[in-house]
């Protein structure tokens, strides 16, 4: 500070005084200081919340946020002092190469593990990237089997893979046809275009087949789609029994919304990862189109008071309780307890202890969790069916809310 | 060949699809046609009027289309201003910085509504959502018959303003010669706000007739606007006959192309009419009529 003829303006402090102002104004700056200090792990969250996934990238962040908070809420993680969990948010943009780049960030910023990042494409560059620093990776969604073929160490999936969702769901799909006489004996697939959509519609062309279903045709469409009308005129002049799309929430809408105006009568909508079917705000806005359409897809143990509790909370936020978020839940509780057994933030000891886990406190019809080469093997896929505007889970029968009903009644749907 | 049979309703539904990018397209070309700038911020206010109907529907009970006059003297407004206070001071005169301003507009734009209303597609149900129209050659869904007669009326509106009104002469005027509209006691700086004023109505209005059959998340301006540019170019930058002839063009050349090629290389023939424009007629089928 300088006065008006440019000289310092001088001003009498004793050394007393300039000691107890610098006592003050560090008590001010570090207030923690005086009490014990609770020891931090940082979990990387990383996931595409800007960009054309934010929607899925938000749902996923916001699960695993919700899981940090109730962990530290149980007194953290107790053999480590009762450190606290503290998430370093990433935003992978919807870009692999930015997702990359964001692992190096995290690695850099001491993550001790992360978790994410929604979709497959970017999992398959961020476990590469975070396999460089020996950074353990929880895959939370992701379904493309590449993620855990690659011998990748660090990297954990979860969920259900690809090969394990067309499974389950054709499966389910031919008892629910013999259990009703099998009246479906025509499909039509439409699918998106990106490597999820289109290689799940290349097994459905080589297992349907296998399984006594005519394919009458397979239609792909780009992301994002501006009109279904051609899609549905087409499927009109076809008439198969059932139609199985696979594609994401936006398209989904167009595509159930067009279908509905058009008054389409088919035997069934049997989606799998279907982007609206298993959603509550489909079911919510879209009560008509979504009536009795099946979706072979991600869903939380509905027997479970912990999948309710945390339904209840996301849905008291303004949320809709989508697959992002209870499978992001998990994961980071999946976390949670490998460092708790690892007794260490080591990346090396997470990672080993991941590799043993036998989880099971999560909210997913799972079981206990056990990893062989990176893949839960206790990870399946449900069958949902919207019934009276809600979401009934009817495969397995173990975890069954409701009972299927096909074909659909004529005049519904 | 089931391509065939069903032809002609392909041929519908495209002319219904090209209505709405005309709409879109009719905001661009204007403000292209006086200005003669890209605005890059189109799609980002198109995303914010589709918002706006939204929450008018949502929060007031407004339908879309009792909504429209508002929006438009909504979006109006927000044109003016944008021009008047921030295009036209930020860009200090110079086309390339107005580039740079609009596009700044449209990342803060996306970016705010990604921060307010979050990623998530939202949609609204009309009573008139699942009616379709009874052509005898094919079924069109009532959002889609009534955006293709609003689209034929707005471009016939503007068409009118402009050749037919003081306001379309002075647009017109600066259009041609900006010097020589300032020499004649025209106010340049207020005729630019006016029509970039004018394109961002048009976009309150498309929103409205657009929000009945589609959605609206941030992102969903860039789903429109790339065909809109598409549009503009192949109709004749400036040209509003050009814009409603471009859309509808490209709207069955998408909807044909897509039923023969395949959903995904239908798009293709967008770009393709592009490219072929861009190389053997730049100035577009119906050149250029403001500038």
């Amino acid at each position: 500070m300088t006065n008006a003829n440019g000289k310092f303006a001088a001003k009498k402090f004793d050394r007393r005084t300039v000691l107890a102002g610098a006592a003050a104004i560090g008590t001010l700056a570090a207030p923690g200081l005086g009490r014990a200090q609770t020891p931090t792990i940082k979990v990387g969250v990383l996931h595409p919340v800007t960009g054309a996934l934010a929607f899925s990238g938000g749902q996923a962040r916001q699960g695993a946020v919700l899981a940090i908070e109730d962990i530290n809420a149980r007194g953290g993680i107790r053999s480590m002092g009762g450190a606290r969990l503290e998430a370093l948010l990433a935003d992978a943009q919807s870009r692999p190469d930015v997702g990359a780049a964001e692992v190096d960030k995290l690695n850099e910023a001491g993550a001790v593990a992360i978790v994410g990042p929604f979709a497959s494409g970017i999992a398959l560059a961020t476990t590469q990237a975070a396999a460089r620093h020996n950074l353990p990776h929880i895959v939370d969604v992701g379904v493309v089997d590449q993620i855990v073929t690659r011998g990748l160490t660090n990297t954990f999936r979860f969920g259900p893979g690809i090969g394990t969702i067309v499974d389950t769901a054709l499966e389910n799909l031919v008892r629910i046809n013999d259990q009703a006489g099998k009246p479906t004996k025509t499909v039509m697939i439409v699918h998106e275009e990106s490597a999820f959509g289109t290689g799940m519609a290349t097994t459905l062309n080589q297992r349907l087949p296998q399984l006594g279903f005519e394919v009458m045709e397979t239609i792909r469409h780009a992301n994002p789609t501006r009109d279904f009308s051609n899609i549905v005129l087409r499927i009109q002049a076809r008439k198969p029994d059932l139609i199985i799309p696979s594609n994401y929430y936006d398209e989904y809408v167009l595509f159930a919304r067009a279908l509905q105006q058009n008054r389409v009568q088919t035997k069934g909508i049997y989606s799998i990862l279907g982007g609206g079917a298993s959603s509550y705000r489909f079911v919510k806005e879209f009560p008509q189109a979504a009536d009795l359409v099946m979706d072979c897809n991600h869903w939380f143990d509905p027997r479970k008071a912990a999948s309710l509790a945390l339904k209840n909370r996301i849905e008291a936020q303004g949320l809709f309780f989508t697959y992002e978020v209870f499978l992001a839940y998990s994961c980071m509780l999946l976390l949670a307890d490998a460092i708790e057994r690892a007794r260490s933030t080591d990346k090396a000891a997470v990672t080993a202890a991941l590799a043993a886990s036998t989880f099971s406190d999560h909210i997913m019809p799972y079981g206990p969790t056990r990893f062989v080469n990176g893949q839960n093997q206790g990870a399946r896929p449900v069958v949902t069916q919207v019934q009276q505007r809600d979401i009934k889970l009817i495969f397995p029968v173990e975890f069954a809310s409701g009972n299927p009903v096909f074909p659909r009644p004529v005049g519904r749907g | 060949m089931i391509e065939f049979q069903i032809l002609l309703p392909s041929i519908v539904n495209g002319l219904t699809l090209g209505a709405v990018y005309a709409l879109v397209a009719l905001g661009l070309t204007l403000i292209y046609g006086v200005l003669h700038i890209i605005n890059f911020a189109h799609g980002s206010l198109l995303m914010a009027a589709l918002y706006a109907a939204f929450f008018a529907h949502e929060a007031l009970g407004l339908d879309p289309y009792l909504a429209m006059p508002l929006l438009a003297a909504a979006f109006f407004m927000v044109g003016y201003a944008l021009q008047r206070w921030v295009i036209g001071k930020a860009s200090h005169g110079k086309d390339q910085n107005v580039l740079l301003v609009t596009l700044g507009i449209s990342i803060a734009i996306e970016n705010l509504a990604l921060y307010l209303f979050r990623a998530d597609t939202r949609t609204i149900e009309t009573p008139i959502s699942y009616e379709m129209l009874d052509l005898g050659i094919a079924l069109v869904p009532y959002p889609r018959a009534i955006g293709f007669v609003a689209a034929l009326g707005i471009a016939a509106l503007l068409w009118w303003t402009i050749e037919r009104t003081d306001l379309g002469r002075a647009i017109r005027a600066v259009a041609k010669e900006r010097q020589g509209a300032k020499l004649v006691g025209i106010d340049v700086d207020h005729v630019f706000a006016l029509s970039f004023g004018i394109g961002t109505a048009v976009l309150g209005a498309a929103a409205c007739l657009l929000l009945p059959s589609f959605y609206v998340s941030p992102g969903v301006g860039n789903v429109f606007v790339l065909v809109a540019f598409t549009v503009v170019v192949l109709g004749g930058m400036g040209s509003f006959t050009g814009a409603l002839v471009g859309g509808l063009a490209i709207g069955v050349t998408e909807s044909v192309g897509g039923l023969f090629l395949g959903q995904q290389l239908g798009q293709l023939g967008i770009f393709v009419i592009f490219i072929l424009l861009l190389l053997f007629r730049p100035t577009g089928l119906f050149g250029s009529r403001l500038a």
